[in-house]
């Protein structure tokens, strides 16, 4: 039986797909192959995300305690690198409970709705030349509204495990998220112009100049809000330990608690990946058609650190710093990255709509200055909006008069 | 300008990153202890001791029990009381170091040892044999002739009883045997023989402590 995929699939462009599917269609039916491939490829991508939501978990330790000059869990295994087996089988072992009069249903979905995006982000993004799982046109718009999920995952823990505690950290947790959503796809707007394509693949190769150059101010709203998104620490207010203990997760325990810890640790991960592939050239570098997947782990294991860079030095913000942030600060950098992008393509463009690399450079110039300008403008302005909260002075209660 | 603090922050942790950590990972590595620490594990030279109880007395807790008996040997050779008993019930000893200072021979030193983790509160006695066998790495606390001599517990050699005391050793013989000496100042008898017969005691070169060669 030979099956040969025709060009007009959507997961022709796959490299992986078309050899794992060449091989398994020599023994199985085409249609049955098909399916098997795809449940091979998706194996891999999940157990992937997974195993690399481990890996960080013990790194970003480590790195957290090298940043408070500590050591960080280095006894199981060589450098601690065994402690996240450790951590799995611990939580693997313990009582899974219920609380009464949580809504069960839900509470179980909660786990898998929480991991489920993280795995289905990676369907989007090539880690390779041509090994994205689907090479979609609307690639940009997919990984969006995948990631949107974890705001209902997160208000269904809050709401299910019948705890205020909970319900505080999924309302607060649903606030941010909805926030910062607005300046996350503003901001992928710039890059998405400058591309001239929502696909990935066609992101990573309009990149001859990184994106992280071009679009300075975009990648620096798409990492703030991002981190927020991921419930990060200076934004991680939903699962605030020295206020609400653990928020919309407090009532969770065993593996339910592990597969929501996985889903925060390969979160990071997986907004890592979209990341360096928006704004990093992705696979690209010298030797990229055999190293390319080096050159992505590379780069990702950048953002991670930075990721953790930033989680060892801020504290939390509160509410209505975090509110103000994401609507007075983030959103109107959006908005000029969005214009100055929109006006330097329209005038930069050739006659076939393609921006050459002396375009992107000269956009890079005008973009930097304008991130600068930017920055300085409204960090000066939101400086009143973020201040800790004085009693107001100068304004005295009178007295009541005592007849 | 609002992010510049923030960058500041970020560069602290940074710096801090590529610093050492300061973590001391303790079974693998310990803390240097200065000589005068006062540890767990008493000292007590028996050769020493004339069973006065004194630090049974000054013990603000009462934890250190002494039972003497007077001794077969006559008191010209060299003892008076016979030790039975020397419990030291350490589970409640805050290690306030007055049985040492009060010992008027120099027979009671603190130890240097932090690792005396029991299963049960009645290992926690050291009694006589265990005082009797233990290693004697005294501490330097409240005993200038060790430290001026340069002695360090941890990792110093044993100390025999004769290398311990703040006087020559002979003098302290006499004095144990109840001999009567006019008595001058100490220090002036750490080089020159008392004016007294000794025709008991073995006449031997007096050992002083010996300063540790890696403690240069």
């Amino acid at each position: 039986m030979n099956c040969v995929l025709g060009p007009d699939n959507i997961l022709y462009d796959t490299l992986l797909f078309r050899v794992i599917y060449d091989f398994v269609g020599q023994l199985l039916p085409c249609g049955l192959a098909y399916v098997a491939s795809g449940f091979a490829i998706m194996f891999l991508l999940a157990n992937g995300v997974l195993l690399g939501a481990g890996g960080f978990s013990w790194a970003e330790r480590r790195l957290i305690g090298r940043f408070h000059n500590r050591v960080g869990p280095n006894r199981w295994g060589p450098f601690g690198t065994l402690q996240p087996m450790a951590d799995l089988f611990k939580l693997l072992f313990k009582e899974d409970l219920t609380p009464r009069g949580a809504d069960r249903i839900v509470f179980m979905i909660v786990p898998v709705a929480m991991v489920a995006p993280v795995i289905l982000m990676m369907a989007v993004v090539p880690f390779a030349k041509d090994t994205a799982l689907a090479n979609l046109n609307v690639g940009v718009l997919y990984v969006l509204a995948v990631t949107s999920i974890t705001s209902i995952a997160i208000f269904m823990a809050g709401w299910s495990s019948n705890n205020l505690y909970a319900m505080f950290g999924a309302s607060r947790g649903v606030a941010v998220l909805i926030s910062y959503e607005v300046p996350v796809v503003m901001s992928l707007l710039g890059v998405v112009l400058v591309a001239g394509s929502m696909s990935m693949a066609d992101v990573v190769s309009a990149q001859t100049v990184p994106f992280l150059l071009v679009q300075p101010l975009a990648f620096f709203v798409f990492f703030a809000g991002t981190s927020a998104e991921l419930n990060r620490t200076p934004f991680d207010l939903a699962e605030a330990e020295s206020e609400i203990i653990a928020g919309y997760h407090i009532e969770y325990s065993g593996v339910k608690f592990a597969l929501i810890q996985a889903a925060e640790f390969g979160a990071v991960l997986t907004s890592s990946a979209v990341m360096v592939t928006l704004f990093l050239s992705g696979w690209s570098g010298p030797a990229s058609s055999y190293l390319g997947w080096a050159w992505f782990l590379m780069k990702i294991g950048v953002l991670a650190f930075v990721f953790s860079w930033i989680r060892a030095t801020f504290p939390r913000l509160r509410i209505d710093q975090l509110l103000a942030f994401a609507w007075k600060f983030l959103l109107p950098l959006s908005i000029i990255n969005l214009f100055a992008t929109a006006l330097e393509v329209y005038f930069l463009r050739d006659g076939a709509g393609i921006l050459e690399a002396t375009d992107l450079w000269i956009m890079a110039g005008i973009n930097f200055g304008v991130a600068i300008g930017c920055l300085l403008i409204f960090g000066t302005l939101i400086q009143d909006k973020v201040r800790p909260v004085r009693p107001v002075s100068g304004v005295t209660i009178a007295a009541p008069e005592v007849f | 300008m609002y992010g510049l603090a923030m960058a500041k922050g970020l560069l602290v942790t940074l710096k801090n990153f590529t610093k050492k950590p300061f973590t001391v990972q303790y079974p693998e590595q310990r803390v240097k202890q200065h000589p005068r620490f006062r540890g767990e594990e008493f000292v007590w030279y028996e050769e020493r001791c004339t069973g006065c109880a004194s630090c049974a007395k000054y013990c603000p807790l009462g934890i250190i029990k002494i039972v003497t008996t007077p001794s077969e040997t006559a008191p010209a050779e060299g003892d008076k009381y016979r030790l039975e008993l020397f419990d030291i019930s350490i589970n409640r000893c805050m290690f306030c170091g007055l049985c040492v200072e009060a010992c008027p021979y120099d027979a009671l030193f603190m130890g240097s040892g932090f690792e005396q983790g029991q299963y049960s509160r009645k290992n926690m006695v050291i009694d006589i044999d265990h005082l009797r066998q233990a290693d004697k790495h005294p501490s330097t606390f409240f005993r200038p002739q060790l430290e001026d001599a340069g002695y360090d517990p941890r990792g110093g050699k044993p100390l025999h009883w004769q290398e311990v005391g703040r006087e020559s050793w002979q003098w302290h013989q006499r004095e144990k045997a109840g001999m009567r000496i006019d008595r001058p100042v100490p220090s002036d008898l750490l080089d020159e023989e008392p004016r007294v017969d000794s025709s008991f005691v073995e006449d031997r070169p007096t050992a002083r402590p010996v300063p540790r060669e890696d403690d240069a």
